[in-house]
């Protein structure tokens, strides 16, 4: 390693690094502004004491662990299936489940309010109801690519067609079988996919805002265009539920990695 | 009886059954409201068959927002291909202590995934009018940026310069275990045989790498020309891009012919599917050498 590569790599590492962590510091000391002169956590009061906020963030995470919960309904016995009795599917699934990254999110929303309106045979955007209903459902779509990834990771660990067997020749059903043997096995990997869906769904802003839903993304928006500090609070918020989200992965994931050993 | 049962199962397999959930979840969310999209971008309003909408998109401000949103697109994607390569490169060659690689990887893990409204405002905090960055150069350096340099955040490269905030890592994530796969023992036959270091590069690794380079570039353009909130939290409607011309076509129908915005929507299924085609298929064709 030459003395210039040695430096062209410093080089590059330290722009890179400060290419991320400016933005971070700039926006945490925006965040601090609000009284005049001196740093304070005044826009950070304001924010959480605001019952808009209140209102918009839970219901945030409200829509968050319906669209975990819908996931797991539709994903774990998917791609067990798939593994136990279809392989030969298992690439047109997961095509299936890749289509999201293809598919602009505004596109699919477009698609929504146009085949779900008051005047269709499916009139979902007609309630309230149904429209949180349809706004979950486009979540676990967004969600989709990477819920059935970490699954299907998680059940390549695990000696499916073995387990289900015995299980079966003990007795169980299907339902038995997949709540009771498969679903704690892949708990890890289903946990990765239910943090990741949980950071997607908090920030996400053109699903709800085409949806005309009260979530966290929207509101995150429209407070941007008229708080002069607020917004920059809200964004450390998110920033940090996001990035809590994310290391909580870490940390499962090194839980199932040690997990077999234990075994 | 029971065997009467299993002879039918035998005949009429009902393996497939298990797949009906998801096959119609999928379909309702997925599949059939990108095809009612397609479709209504080759119809008239009642229903007959039309080729105008495609061609009506060569109207108005529809033409330059593409542009503009393919610019910008390119723009993020090149500089982030080339900064994470130069980062990925940095950390996996060793020319930057090892222990850096993994809490590297981690981060970008984090940051790839890390767009939408928040990052907006984590760029007009540092680079807007009363930025960290933009203060601090005026008053220790009596830079203005806009003035001297020509950069607002509300314009082109502001908004390419704040995509390259979850570029970066994702050319990093995707592109660190590609540089893994070139194998030692290339380097040292090259060098055996007299090559220097830029020929080395020049003749064995880019040749290698260039199907996973040019792949990840149309990834991360993909990746950029989706992208609505961010922009729309950063420019408001001012920067007239793709996603937020659909965006206001959606909630107000601005161009008076919804079939004309199917035929957007439609245009960005377009591009954005040929990136991704292009991603897969590169990324077989990497895979020929690097596994």
């Amino acid at each position: 390693m030459s003395v210039w590569a040695r430096i062209a790599g410093w080089a590059a590492l330290i722009f890179g690094l400060l290419y991320f962590f400016v933005p971070l510091g700039g926006l945490f000391e925006f965040s601090l502004r609000a009284r005049r002169g001196v740093y304070s956590f005044d826009a950070y009061a304001r924010v959480l004491a605001d019952p808009q906020f209140q209102a918009t963030f839970s219901y945030s995470v409200v829509m968050a662990l319906v669209t975990i919960v819908i996931g797991i309904l539709i994903v774990v016995p998917t791609a067990f299936w798939v593994r136990l009795k279809m392989p030969w599917a298992r690439p047109y699934v997961e095509f299936l489940t890749l289509m999201p990254l293809v598919i602009p999110a505004i596109v699919i929303v477009f698609g929504y309010i146009r085949l779900y309106n008051t005047s269709s045979w499916l009139p979902l955007t007609g309630s309230v109801f149904g429209t949180n209903i349809l706004l979950a459902f486009g979540y676990t779509i967004l969600a989709l690519p990477y819920m059935y990834r970490a699954v299907d990771t998680g059940l390549r660990t695990i000696d499916v067609a073995t387990l289900t067997e015995a299980a079966q020749s003990l007795g169980a059903g299907w339902v038995r079988i997949l709540g009771r043997i498969i679903l704690p096995n892949v708990i890890p990997a289903v946990l990765s996919g239910a943090f990741l869906t949980f950071a997607i769904v908090i920030g996400e802003f053109t699903l709800a805002a085409l949806l005309d839903r009260p979530a966290f993304g929207p509101y995150l928006q429209r407070i941007g265009a008229n708080k002069p500090y607020e917004p920059f609070a809200l964004s450390v918020i998110a920033f940090a539920i996001t990035w809590g989200c994310l290391s909580l992965i870490q940390l499962v994931t090194r839980f199932q990695k040690s997990a077999p050993a234990k075994a | 009886m029971t065997r009467a049962l299993n002879t039918l199962r035998q005949r009429f397999p009902l393996t497939w059954l298990g797949l009906m959930p998801f096959v119609i979840f999928v379909m309702m969310f997925l599949v059939l409201p990108t095809m009612h999209i397609v479709i209504g971008a080759f119809q008239t309003r009642d229903g007959s068959f039309t080729l105008q909408n495609i061609i009506d998109l060569n109207t108005g401000t529809i033409p330059s927002s593409y542009w503009i949103s393919i610019k910008i697109s390119v723009a993020s994607a090149a500089l982030g291909s080339l900064i994470g390569f130069a980062m990925a490169a940095a950390v996996v060659f060793g020319a930057v202590p090892r222990w850096i690689k993994s809490p590297l990887l981690t981060f970008s893990g984090v940051a790839s995934n890390f767009a939408g409204v928040p990052l907006a405002f984590a760029f007009l905090a540092t680079f807007g009018p009363v930025g960290l960055v933009t203060v601090l150069l005026r008053q220790n350096f009596g830079i203005v940026l806009q003035r001297d340099l020509g950069f607002n955040i509300l314009s082109f490269w502001g908004l390419t310069v704040t995509y390259l905030f979850f570029q970066i890592p994702l050319m990093i994530l995707i592109i660190a275990p590609a540089l893994e796969g070139l194998r030692r023992e290339w380097r040292e036959a090259a060098e055996i045989l007299g090559a220097s270091a830029l020929q080395f590069w020049r003749m064995v690794a880019l040749p290698i790498l260039f199907p996973s380079l040019l792949g990840t570039f149309a990834l991360l353009f993909a990746n950029a020309f989706g992208a609505v909130a961010t922009a729309i939290a950063l420019t408001g409607s001012s920067l007239n891009i793709v996603p937020i011309q659909l965006f206001a076509q959606i909630r107000g129908d601005v161009l008076g012919n919804p079939n004309l915005g199917y035929a957007m929507a439609f245009g960005m299924i377009v591009i954005t599917a040929i990136a991704n085609v292009l991603y897969i298929w590169l990324r077989v064709r990497a895979e020929r050498w690097l596994k």
